[in-house]
């Protein structure tokens, strides 16, 4: 499937595009337009407003497709607090890792397209998913 | 001073009830350290992070069944722009002076406790500081000046 966004991915673009592929439609596709009106007919929007897949209430998208797609995975809905925290800086949650992983993505945002930053940061997501299964698993912090 | 600044306007209206999603809007404001103009009239200056707050929160009021346009806008009056920018900066400067005040008067066997809290608040601040304030470095001078007597205070504990 195509998924579509607004280009110029920050953190609940990138993150919530990882999110598609990992866990929602592995075959997926996207492409990135500069206004709503742009989407391609057969393209999914997210991270765009008035659309489903996007902010609803006090969720970020990356927490709306959670939502919506039934996936109850603890691990994620730690990443969730940690996407919500760098996106809607709100102090919700808890998110010490937000701060950092915001810098980071807003850096790459000035040097990379947006291709380039899914590419980048699917390893990043990867990572901080299995670090936070361990975490979640045992008692002690991952090494 | 700063003028000729590319302005975002917000105008919004959310009903009266329910009050949790209009509370929720204000706080998501504040929180951005926007201008208000008026009622239902905020400003911001103009950069992709404000767009895509002020955008979010837009649709934050539609869905709470409200109303919202958001403008890009330049003020034609360099001196209401002044005064515009000047309680801004007058906002944010007393916010820098009460995490000065809370610095100097932190003492063990909190002083660690507050330095995080403040380091937090800090940041917090400098997020909505659009037009920072001359005691912005002194604020951040205060906390690092606290974090160095805590850490000193530590150094001494071990030694004695």
């Amino acid at each position: 499937m195509r998924w579509a966004t607004r280009a110029g991915v920050h953190i609940d673009r990138a993150s919530s595009a990882w999110l598609i592929r990992r866990f929602i439609d592995e075959t997926a596709e996207f492409v990135f337009v500069a206004d709503p009106a742009d989407v391609p007919a057969d393209a999914v929007p997210f991270d765009m407003r008035g659309v489903e897949f996007g902010h609803h209430g006090d969720d970020c998208t990356f927490e709306t497709l959670l939502r919506r797609h039934d996936l109850a995975d603890p691990v994620l809905w730690r990443i969730a607090e940690i996407i919500h925290e760098a996106d809607l800086e709100d102090d919700r949650y808890d998110a010490p890792e937000a701060a950092g992983i915001d810098v980071v993505l807003r850096g790459l945002s000035l040097t990379q397209p947006d291709e380039a930053i899914l590419d980048l940061t699917g390893p990043i997501f990867d990572g901080l998913y299995e670090y936070h299964r361990r975490a979640l698993l045992g008692r002690k912090e991952p090494s | 001073m700063v003028t000729n600044v590319a302005w975002l306007l917000l105008s919004y209206r959310v009903p009266r009830e329910p009050s949790a999603p209009r509370i929720a809007v204000w706080r998501r404001l504040k929180r951005l350290g926007v201008a208000q103009l008026g009622d239902g009239l905020v400003a911001l200056p103009a950069d992709a992070r404000t767009k895509e707050h002020l955008e979010w929160i837009a649709e934050l009021v539609d869905e709470a069944g409200g109303s919202s346009s958001l403008w890009r806008a330049e003020v034609t009056g360099r001196r209401d722009e002044e005064r515009i920018i000047a309680d801004l900066v007058a906002a944010r400067a007393a916010e820098y002076e009460a995490v000065i005040a809370r610095a100097h008067e932190a003492i063990e066997p909190e002083a660690a406790r507050v330095l995080r809290s403040l380091r937090q608040e800090l940041r917090q601040i400098e997020r909505r500081d659009h037009f920072p304030p001359e005691n912005r470095e002194l604020a951040r001078a205060a906390v690092r000046e606290l974090a160095e007597r805590v850490s000193a205070r530590a150094t001494e504990a071990v030694v004695s």
